[in-house]
Parts: C-alpha cells; structure tokens; sequence
C-alpha cells in the first residue's frame, strides 16, 4: 500500500530525465508561484534530513516532504503527473517545455488504518 | 477601450555589459502568451557560460559604481521611473500580452506602481545618513555604509516588471551590480525596459540573463561571484538557494509566499453603507491578478453571526466578475500565466471536493470564444469548508478563496495562524479595539486592516514563518544590500600602557 503513485507519461518522461542527469529525487515544494509542485533534483542537491519525510519511491526516486507539510497532506493520496508548462523553479524537467504536477485524492478507510495508524 | 497583441520581434537576447547579447550556446525558448496561447518571441535559453559573462561584466564594473555618489545613483533611478511613465501603456500592454492579466491592472497598479518604487529608492538614498557615536571623550564610533558588491536576483512571473521593480533599485541605489533572471514565463517586460534605458547605467551594473531555472537560476544562485542573492517564489527553491548560499556564506533574502487569512468581524454588517461595500470588495479581492498574488488572501474567515448574509453578498460580487479578453479594459480576471498553473489549480478543485469543501460559486476552467479558447481561465471560485482542509492549507496561486466561519476572536485568530505561512493577512472590523489587538495577534509580516492589496513604497514587506525574511519596499530593504563599516577612531595621544 503506498502513499504516492506516478502516471505513465510522467514516468516516461522521469526515466528519460534518469538517463540525462542520474539519480534523482522529488521533494513537494509549498508556498507560492510554482510551490504546491513536486520538484525534481540531483539526488545530492538538495540537503535533506530528518524534517524531510519520505513518502515512497517512484522508478527508483524517492519522493520527499517537510515534515511540517505533510501534517496537513497526510490524510491524502499523491499521484505525480506531468503536463506542458513553464515552472520558474530548479526542477530538471522544466527545460523539456514541461511540468510536474500533483494529483490528490482522500486515503481510503483501510489505507488510512495502516499508512497513519488511524 | 480595448487593445490587442503588441508587437514583438521574433528574437531577443540578454542584456550583459550594456549590450544585448545572443546566448552563448545559440538555444533558445519559444514564449508564448497565456491569453491565446500564441507565440510571443524567442528568447535565449542560457546556461551557465551566459551567467559567467553576466556575473564578471557586474563584478568588473562593481567598484567604480559603488564609488558613485548617492546624488548620481538617485537622479539614475529617477531617470528609469521618467521612462517608465513616460512608456506606461506600452509596458502595460506587454505585461498583459505576457502574464494573462487584464489590462486595467496593468494600466493602473502594475506599471504606475514601478514608477513610484524607482523613485521612492531614489528619494531613501538622499534623506538618510550614516551614524556616529562619541563612546568616550577622546573615542568615536562611525557607520559608514557599504555596497555588498554584485548581487543576484531571481523573480517570478505574477507581477513581471513589478517584481523586477521592487528587486532592483534598493540593490542598485546602494551601489550594487545587479545579474537578474526573469521568470521563463514573463521575460518580455524586463526586454522591453533594457531596450530602453541601455544608456542610463554604466556598462556591467545592471545585467539581465534570461533561461530555465536549472540551466540559467542555479548557476546564478550558486556562484562564488556573487554576494547575495535575493529571491522571490516557493519554499523548495528558498531552500535550495539558501543551501547554496551557505557554501559561499552569503546572505540573502526570501519571499516565498502564504495562505493569507482575511478576517471579517461581525461589525462589518452593522450598517449597509460604503464601509460595507468596501468590506464585500475586500473579501473579493482573492481574484485579483488571476489569484496569483503571494499575498492572495485566500483564506475568507467570516464570523458565524454575519455569515450567511455576509457571504450571500461577497457570492453575488464574485459572481459579478467580468471575465473576458484581458487586453479590454472593462475585463476584472484574465488568464492563468502558464498551463501547468491552470491543471494544478482544476487538480486543487478536486482534491478540495473530495474533501468535502463545497462549490459556492465557479469550480471550473472556463472556455473563453475563439483564440481565447486557446487560454487558461479559470473561474472565479469561492469554496466553503474547513481550515484542515488542504485547499485551506497550500497556495492554489488562483482566483480561488476559502471560506470558513468562527465564533469569536479567540477562534479568528486561532484559524488565522494555523498556517504554515505569515506574509499578509486582512482584518476587517469597526471595532476601535479589534482594529488593534486583532493584527497584533496575527504571525504575519504584513496584515492589512480595512483594506486589502495594497502595496505601496514606504510601507515594508516580508514574511514571517515559511513565507521568508527581510522587507521590501521600504527604506530597511537598503541595509539587506549593504555592509556596515565601522571604523573606531581614537583622538586619544596617549597609549594603553599595556606594552
């Protein structure tokens, strides 16, 4: 049972970026202008710790969010797509002409139960 | 009155060393318009080796600027708001063409507002002094202020030439080089500026580089050869910038955002006059600019004795909305700025269904008639739910307000701060008490009371919590560009006495 998933397309697309760059990882960004997207990086880029929660592994990457954040996101389910777009962020995808972006859905009962003890 | 597309070239370059300047690599990125989705101009994908120029052009040029008196630099940046103005609708046309938004924000907030800020820094560099203390009889303690050196500027697309406006002449004024990145989505306006103030600054002191955020923005933001770097946009990128920064042990400053609390005290309702009329007006405000306003205040909190009939007027305002081509001048909501922000906010309209928030008016993308129908509009949307609610919780970054009802302060205040974020927030009451002790109460840099969206020179702006640090548009914004230096000076002949 997992709490993250990724669309075909968006994972075409993810491993294309894998061959380009080499090992990767999505951290969910907040706040405003391009925020409220998953961004993808070098796996090393960015300094990650015991505050950055790991929601699960899509093709190999792993998918992290602030803790702080995930309070408020946990109850629900994350499905990585993408789409044409323009994101002014880091994100490698970005110089393809296209975009990440995050589909949500509430957890069911028995997915609740067992990823938030509930 | 409406207008239509301006006219563009097919190519434009950087603005490096006072010359426009092709790409280093040759590549370049199609811009389109989010109105029609039609092509607007190429312009150069830079990487890193575009940066480089642009940072050792601003780093060659930073000493003999710095050295500038404060009388040159001000009547330089009065120069560029004279231009400005002077060109008002031409900038505005293009920031509409570029950004989606209509051309009445444009014509009367975005552009005449860059106008005041180039001259308000321009004034702050000529009234203020330095300081100096006498510690003792025979010992003085002086401040003199210095330029950081060569600053980098990241900004994003809601407000273009505004956002450029608010970055540059605080840096500039204090006698900083400058390499700024536009968005990739809105690099039109920043173009058209340097086309027409090239001559006004020395060669090397501004200097604009254009590309992707992983191509063109690290490398900027990474750079050894810069001293700070300010940035606005989202926390991931603040983080990551900030991380970079701290390789070189370099300041900077962050606006990253928020979820903005506007609070309607039941006050509001107790008497049908203008006061109320411009409270309704307040509450609409969240569909300003598409939504896409770090400061949005999409988080509507009505107190639940005003709140049927409260809102019952704010759904008819909202449903008064003209949403239509944004080049004509009666339009109040134009486009989204890019399609990846139309699909995320109609992916939030789902989640915030699926959650139980209820559709009180809009919920939907909305078709516009011929080219139009190529665009990102997105309805004006009110939702009704609670503060736990994730749509209650994230920047959807469009016309889209949630909204929640409370008891009493307590409660107000309580909902207000459950956020992850403190950059605005609105507070609207007739109560001589609540107009104070209510803000005082608020984790927000900004809370705006009896009135909403206004964003004056003079008046600091930053964030509390994730939303960022340092203030901009006000005389503080001088000191986040600048070293100080003391010197501590002896009058004393005698010596210690210790050797």
């Amino acid at each position: 049972m997992e709490r993250i998933a990724i669309t075909e397309k968006a994972a075409t697309v993810l491993e294309k970026l894998k061959t380009t760059h080499g090992e990767l990882i999505f951290h969910q960004s907040g706040g405003c202008c391009d925020g409220s997207a998953p961004m993808l990086f070098a796996k090393d880029d960015m300094y990650l710790d015991e505050s950055d929660i790991l929601l699960g592994t899509l093709n190999g990457v792993n998918f992290y969010m602030n803790q702080d954040q995930f309070t408020y996101w946990k109850h629900t389910h994350l499905t990585v797509d993408i789409t044409e777009g323009r994101g002014a962020s880091f994100s490698l995808e970005i110089p393809l002409g296209l975009r990440f972006l995050i589909h949500s859905r509430l957890l069911t009962k028995e997915e609740n139960k067992i990823l938030n003890n509930l | 009155m409406s207008y239509s597309k301006p006219e563009f070239k097919q190519k434009y370059k950087n603005f490096i060393n006072g010359e426009f300047v092709a790409p280093l690599g040759g590549q370049y990125f199609d811009n389109t318009s989010p109105i029609d989705n039609s092509l607007i101009a190429k312009y150069p994908r830079s990487q890193k080796e575009d940066v480089e120029l642009a940072l050792d052009a601003a780093n060659a040029a930073k000493e003999a600027w710095g050295n500038t008196s404060a009388t040159e630099r001000a009547t330089l940046l009065n120069k560029v708001a004279d231009i400005i103005e002077a060109n008002l609708e031409e900038f505005a046309v293009v920031e509409t063409c570029d950004n989606g938004k209509p051309i009445r924000e444009t014509l009367n907030a975005d552009i005449p507002l860059c106008v005041d800020h180039w001259r308000y820094f321009a004034a702050c560099i000529r009234s203020e002094e330095g300081s100096a203390t006498e510690l003792d009889k025979n010992t003085l303690s002086m401040n003199i202020k210095e330029p950081l050196g060569v600053v980098g500027q990241i900004i994003p697309w809601n407000f273009p030439l505004l956002m450029l406006s608010w970055k540059l002449p605080p840096a500039l004024v204090t006698g900083n080089c400058v390499v700024l990145k536009p968005a990739e989505q809105t690099p039109s306006s920043a173009t058209l500026l340097m086309e027409k103030i090239a001559d006004v600054f020395p060669p090397g002191v501004i200097n604009i580089i254009h590309g992707f955020g992983p191509e063109a923005g690290k490398p900027l933001a990474s750079s050894s050869k810069v001293d700070k770097v300010a940035f606005t946009g989202e926390t991931t990128t603040g983080q990551l910038i900030m991380q970079y920064a701290s390789k070189n042990l370099n300041p900077v400053t962050m606006e990253l955002g928020g979820k903005s609390p506007n609070i309607f005290f039941n006050s509001v309702m107790d008497a049908d006059d203008e006061y109320l009329d411009k409270a309704i007006e307040g509450a609409v405000l969240f569909a300003f600019n598409q939504g896409e306003v770090c400061t949005c205040p999409s988080r509507i909190l009505v107190q639940e004795d005003i709140y049927d009939a409260f809102l019952e007027r704010v759904i008819k305002r909202t449903k008064a909305i003209v949403q239509d081509n944004p080049y004509d001048d009666k339009t109040m909501v134009g486009a989204q700025a890019s399609n990846d922000q139309y699909e995320k906010i109609q992916s939030y309209f789902k989640i915030g269904i699926d959650e139980g928030a209820k559709v009180l008016t809009g919920g939907s993308a909305k078709k516009l008639e011929g080219n139009l129908a190529n665009g990102f509009y997105i309805q004006p949307t009110l939702l009704e739910g609670h503060n736990k609610m994730r749509v209650f919780q994230e920047e959807i970054f469009g016309p889209v307000a949630c909204v929640t009802k409370f008891k009493d302060e307590a409660e107000a205040i309580e909902i207000a701060n459950d956020t992850l974020y403190g950059l605005g927030a609105g507070v609207w009451t007739r109560d001589a008490h609540q107009l104070y002790q209510i803000p005082r109460a608020i984790k927000a840099g900004r809370v705006w009371v009896n009135c909403y969206h206004a964003y004056p020179a003079h008046a600091p702006f930053g964030g509390y919590k994730k939303s960022g640090f340092g203030r901009e548009n006000h005389v503080m914004m001088l000191n986040y560009y600048r070293q100080t230096k003391n010197m501590l000076i002896s009058y004393d002949k005698n010596k210690l006495g210790f050797f």
